[in-house]
């Protein structure tokens, strides 16, 4: 860790000298010194050249491409100073060139836009799913959900805000898995005392930050007492220093349970990465459907956004009809990440007036629009703002 | 009087209606079935009881024998049930069960484990239907959660690496993925259910997933009449939040089984109101009831007997009885939809006696 860490810190140091972009090295050089995953945000990261951004952008498959050509759209139209660098990944070959390029583009950027790469299930166990491999390269610890009723959006239960933070890299995705014997598979679920005091530290200053009151951690500690028993603890230790924010803890069946019925008693939730894959699915289908939910992982080094349920959507792929929402709202956490807020704030409140406006709803909140009807919509209301704009 | 006739062409008619379970209005069982109770701990007793006048009153043809689990040492120093509720398990092979509690630091495992071990239960069924009258955000929910019970995530092998390492070992063999495959899709057929969906994370545990995924992808084959799919925990959990009745019977691996059982029992109600099957090995299956031992309300008379009851339906219909069994769950849901008549936790103020002796009088009506 503190090999890569000297690493890390050696690139940037050489970066503004060997790279093509000369202009402003002593601010730059300036600026390396911090780390661009800085919680308290008072140092933002360093603008590349002429006051641009560069951002990794990586398509994906299903409605992740379309969606980020609307994103691209809405950013050339809102003059957001954020320059796309495009890398595909091929999720049918069998050979990590692709992520590996993938990976160096968000190493060199620090933020990177994504849409889901699909895991084929043709191609041998052996292959590792793409995004999971991005996540563990990038040590991406931190999945930060937060999941809002949206006032325009018919859902079953209200007033529900819920801030999910999921440990992202280990647990059950640690995708070490052998067949011992003929027929019998073991899978490895690896919990690590450092990881989860990282992870509940994360949640404790987020919740801290944002002003909220409690953190639940979910678990299954009754059966996986070592593994789970590891995470609660670490948690508990962490909240011990944190006397300010209530700390409870909730077994993962029970919470499921709680979820469906009375979601509106849950404020932050901390959790290992499995549940989390699974009460972050329940509260995005809480509030209204994968469409509308972005989510954000953070690194200490890198960021990386898309949306919170990692739906490739290969049904609904090319037929105008998938929700943009989700993405766009991912986008302005990015922009809020490269502190560019004013952007952040304009674009958020067009995408949330759009979402009052019924009759633009997307199929998957049971409207009938189409995405480009949502998009050129929030197009004109940052237009009405008085914004310097570009032409449509 | 009317049990006592013993007219050949109606015994056989009652016999053939026990292989095809087509209902009949008058049941002229000469037979009585006997089954094991496991009344439990905490309110246990009181549902048990509750459930035992109730099924009298609907001249069910079950005689219970009243059996205790409590873990005792067996030869060898390992923990095991009492040999009478073994044998008596072994000997009439349906038990229904209340809630048991698990005390803690009694240094052996919880007595539910136990039971598992020793009849190797290794499907847990639970059918999760809307009651009407007891309202949820979510209506017409109709499905059933079919979970694999003895491997998978909870197989309890861990170990301390290092330090501040610890690993836990998700097993998954061919053998068990096969067999709850296989129960899966006779179910689905015996219970004329129209498709089975398994649930798993393949994309993330190729191998292990994807072993369970392949056996129920062959069962499949085997099982042309019902439609299969399949799809990932994280779509399953957010479109059952949306539109649960878009699933039908459902199948997965340990750990996912408990979170979705749980989280289909929170669509329609809760634990108080949820049954549950566990099916084991040669042909032996326990109905019990999941919700906890309420060690607060026992012996007030206020505890809710409908999980049990419901569980004991499930427990008549896969005997066969589906006459008897249908007559009881319609009193059930109607006494629950009538609201006259409620325990605390359904919204009332009525005490389970009288939540009973009102299923009971209706149970009587319907005759």
């Amino acid at each position: 860790m503190a090999a890569h860490g000297a690493v890390l810190s050696l690139c940037r140091f050489i970066k503004p000298f060997g790279g093509g972009r000369l202009g402003n090295t002593v601010k730059v050089f300036g600026t390396t010194l911090t780390s661009h995953r800085n919680k308290s945000g008072l140092n933002p990261p360093p603008a590349k050249y002429g006051g641009r951004h560069t951002v990794t952008l990586i398509p994906g498959d299903g409605i992740g491409p379309e969606l980020l050509n609307h994103v691209r759209e809405v950013f050339r139209f809102s003059c957001v100073p954020v320059d796309f660098e495009v890398v595909h990944v091929n999720s049918a070959l069998e050979t990590d060139d692709d992520m590996n390029n993938a990976i160096t583009a968000i190493r060199r950027n620090g933020v990177a836009l994504k849409g889901n790469i699909e895991t084929k299930h043709t191609l041998p166990a052996s292959v590792k799913s793409r995004n999971n491999v991005l996540r563990t390269s990038l040590d991406l610890y931190a999945n930060v959900m937060h999941c809002q009723s949206l006032p325009g959006v018919q859902t079953r239960h209200k007033n529900i805000d819920i801030m999910i933070i999921r440990e992202n890299t280990e647990g059950e995705y640690s995708s070490l898995e052998h067949e011992s014997v003929s027929g019998v598979v073991e899978s490895l679920k690896i919990i690590t005392r450092n990881n989860s005091l990282r992870i509940a530290e994360y949640a404790f200053q987020l919740a801290r930050d944002k002003g909220r009151r409690r953190v639940t951690a979910v678990h299954k500690a009754n059966i996986m007492k070592l593994g789970d028993g590891l995470f609660l603890q670490c948690c508990k230790e962490v909240a011990s220093g944190y006397p300010d924010i209530t700390f409870d803890s909730m077994i993962v069946d029970n919470t499921t349970m709680q979820l469906v019925s009375k979601p509106q008693q849950f404020d932050v939730m901390v959790m290992p990465n499995l549940y989390g894959n699974v009460v972050s699915n329940v509260c995005a289908g809480l509030v209204g459907g994968p469409g509308l939910v972005p989510g954000a992982n953070y690194g200490r080094d890198y960021a990386v956004f898309e949306t919170a349920t990692r739906n490739t959507g290969k049904s609904i792929a090319g037929r105008n009809i998938a929700n943009p929402t989700a993405l766009l709202l991912a986008s302005c956490m990015m922009l809020d990440h490269l502190e560019l807020n004013d952007h952040a704030t304009s674009i958020r409140n067009a995408v949330l007036t759009t979402m009052n406006e019924t009759r633009l709803h997307t199929a998957d909140i049971g409207g009938q629009g189409t995405t480009l009807e949502v998009v050129q919509s929030i197009m004109r209301i940052i237009q009405s703002k008085g914004q310097l704009t570009s032409e449509f | 009087v009317h049990r006592f006739i013993g007219c050949a062409a109606i015994v056989s008619r009652v016999l053939g209606s026990f292989k095809n379970g087509s209902p009949q209005p008058r049941n002229f069982i000469r037979e009585m079935q006997t089954v094991t109770l496991i009344p439990g701990d905490g309110i246990g007793p009181e549902i048990s009881n509750a459930v035992m006048k109730i099924f009298e009153a609907a001249n069910a043809p079950i005689e219970w024998e009243e059996r205790n689990v409590t873990a005792i040492k067996g030869p060898g120093g390992k923990w095991m049930i009492p040999p009478d509720a073994k044998e008596s398990m072994d000997r009439n092979k349906i038990g229904l069960k209340g809630p048991l509690k698990t005390p803690i630091a009694a240094g052996h495992p919880s007595m539910n484990l136990l039971l598992r071990k020793t009849f190797d239960l290794y499907a847990n069924v639970r059918p999760c239907v809307s009651i009407e009258g007891y309202k949820t955000p979510y209506t017409d929910v109709n499905l059933v959660t079919i979970r694999e019970n003895t491997e998978g995530e909870y197989s309890g092998i861990e170990h301390l690496i290092v330090d501040g390492v610890v690993q836990s070992i998700k097993l998954i063999t061919e053998q068990a993925s096969e067999r709850i495959a296989e129960y899966a899709f006779e179910y689905a057929r015996n219970n004329q259910r129209a498709s089975v969906t398994a649930v798993h994370k393949a994309n993330i545990m190729r191998m292990s997933d994807g072993l369970f995924l392949r056996k129920c992808r062959e069962a499949a084959e085997k099982h042309k009449d019902v439609k299969f799919t399949e799809m990932y925990l994280d779509t399953v959990c957010l479109n059952m939040v949306q539109d649960p009745t878009q699933f039908d019977v459902l199948v997965m691996p340990n750990l996912y089984g408990d979170i979705l059982s749980d989280l289909c029992a929170g669509l329609i109600g809760g634990l108080g109101v949820t049954p549950s099957g566990n099916i084991g090995a040669n042909g032996v299956a326990i109905f019990e009831s999941v919700h906890g031992t309420a060690p607060d309300i026992a012996g007030k008379d206020f505890a809710n007997p409908t999980a049990l009851l419901l569980s004991a339906v499930m427990m008549l219909r896969h005997m066969g009885l589906h006459s008897h069994g249908k007559k009881i769950e319609t009193a059930c849901f109607d006494t629950i939809r009538d609201k006259k008549v409620l325990t605390k936790d359904l919204g009332g103020n009525s005490k389970c006696s009288e939540f009973t002796e009102a299923i009971c009088q209706k149970v009587r009506d319907m005759d």
